[in-house]
């Protein structure tokens, strides 16, 4: 393996070593390394950062920033981000959560990537040296991207409006059939007011499922409430094919997983 | 390729190297400093077979490079047996018939031993969610999920 490791204390002079062609981030290696070790020559040197703010988990009130080389690990065992425990579990086995990172997973390609689903239904923002951009955005354009991903930012949802699904055929740990995340507010009437929902697999990475947001607006959590919403919960999607389901598959199964995560 | 000091000790020995850069710490102890215990079965993070402690947290040796090691503290199976006694987990294994070909074998007690050193007393879904890494092709996992459950239950004798 022709890797070189390339160490600096601060983002700003990490940044500036990412310039030079056939580098990369090594965030927890998980998927760099393993890709060095399958014979991608494509990088030959890797860069690393080891400014504390990279690791640190901070929670204001209901504000929280989460460092991009904080683990699936750390944000599962965090006391006050257990809402989103379930979606941190949800990568790998073990060994995996103590190394996948929060910044590494937002680069990762399906079947992976559900963490990032999390937080695409969170509309976190996502920040570099540079500023802060929306998730959405910078998912969009992840492969342009050349500066380190420093953080990501968002609200905690109230109480119980949270809501993570992962569908695998191996359990607990297998990959992704699909994975969804559901930020949901709801009247007092019960009717949904405020609808986010976001996908995993149903693309080449995580989606949101804006008509299927759109047609809960004013509807109930019931089965006739989220019919609509169901009808066309694959608008838009392009599912991946993999050995663990056809793009055909996944998209005859979300409506029946939308359904169940929505009336959970 | 540029040479890197490396230093770190393992199962209590203090250990210092010159590795090339973006060596694997699997590579790493194998090749270089002779502790075969982790296995290299896949390479891709998928077999759990490279399995070591690094600080306390369980980690896959053949996705970390040895480099970012400096300053830990590793262990792997070949430092769990005390003056040539089996450490609980090896003897259930043993016992238990959990081990076949053993290539897993040496992964299976790191992941086991990670669990009980946080929960001594585990119930059978910890343990399978805590081997849930790690793959078996020859005992078909029942033998290696009692194994584990016998040693706990045997630490917890021992505590008590
Ligand atoms: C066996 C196995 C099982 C897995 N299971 C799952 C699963 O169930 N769900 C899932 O979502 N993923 C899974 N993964 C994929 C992966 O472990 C995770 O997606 C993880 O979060 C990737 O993070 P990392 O830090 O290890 O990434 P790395 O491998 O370090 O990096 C991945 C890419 O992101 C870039 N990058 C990393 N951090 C930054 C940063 N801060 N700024 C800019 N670029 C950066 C790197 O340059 C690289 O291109 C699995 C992987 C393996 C090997
Ligand atoms: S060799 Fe490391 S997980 Fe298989
Ligand atoms: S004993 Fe052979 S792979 Fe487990």
């Amino acid at each position: 393996m022709a890797l070189a490791l390339q160490n600096f204390s601060t983002v700003k002079d990490a940044n500036a070593a990412l310039k030079a062609a056939g580098t990369r981030y090594l965030g927890g290696g998980t998927l760099v390394v393993r890709a060095a070790n399958e014979g991608d020559v494509s990088v030959s040197s890797l860069i690393r950062s080891t400014e504390p703010a990279l690791s640190a988990i901070t929670v204001s009130g209901s504000e929280v920033r989460i460092g991009a080389s904080v683990t699936m690990a750390a944000i599962a065992r965090h006391p006050d981000l257990t809402s989103l425990s379930h979606a941190a579990r949800a990568v790998g086995g073990p060994a995996i959560r103590n190394m996948a990172t929060v910044g590494g997973n937002l680069f990762a390609p399906a079947p992976y990537g559900d963490f990032t689903v999390a937080l695409l239904a969170l509309e976190a923002v996502v920040g570099t040296d540079d500023g802060e951009v929306p998730i959405e955005a910078f998912l969009a354009k992840r492969e342009s991207n050349h500066a380190i991903v420093t953080s990501v930012d968002f609200s905690l949802p109230v109480d119980g409006g949270f809501r993570f699904l992962k569908v695998s055929r191996v359990k607990p740990k297998g990959v992704s059939v699909l994975s969804i995340a559901a930020v949901l507010e709801q009247a007092p009437d019960g009717t949904v007011s405020s609808a986010h929902i976001a996908l995993g697999c149903m693309a080449d990475r995580p989606m949101r499922a804006k008509a299927a947001e759109k047609a809960l607006l004013g509807r109930k959590l019931t089965s006739d409430g989220i019919a609509p919403a169901l009808a066309v919960a694959s608008d838009g999607t392009s599912p991946i094919t993999d050995p663990i389901a056809s793009a055909w598959y996944r998209n005859e199964v979300l409506p029946v997983h939308l359904g169940r995560l929505l009336l959970a | 390729m540029a040479k890197v000091p490396v230093q770190f000790t393992l199962n209590g020995a203090e250990k210092a190297e010159f590795i090339d850069s973006g060596t694997t710490l699997l590579h790493a102890l194998r090749d270089k400093i002779g502790d075969t215990s982790p296995k290299g079965g896949c390479h891709q993070g998928t077999c759990g077979a490279c399995s070591v402690i690094i600080d306390g947290e369980l980690r896959l040796s053949c996705l970390t490079l040895a480099e970012t090691c400096n300053g830990a503290a590793i262990t792997t199976t070949s430092g769990l047996s005390q003056g040539g006694v089996l450490h609980p987990l090896q003897r259930a294994f043993l016992d238990a018939f959990a081990t076949q070909c053993g290539f897993c074998t040496p992964g299976m007690i790191i992941a086991a031993k990670v669990l009980l050193d946080h929960t001594p007393d585990p119930s059978r879904d910890e343990v399978v969610e805590a081997l849930s890494g790690n793959i078996c092709r020859c005992t078909g996992y029942e033998p290696i999920i009692q194994a584990v459950l016998t040693a706990a239950r045997s630490n917890s004798q021992n505590a008590a």
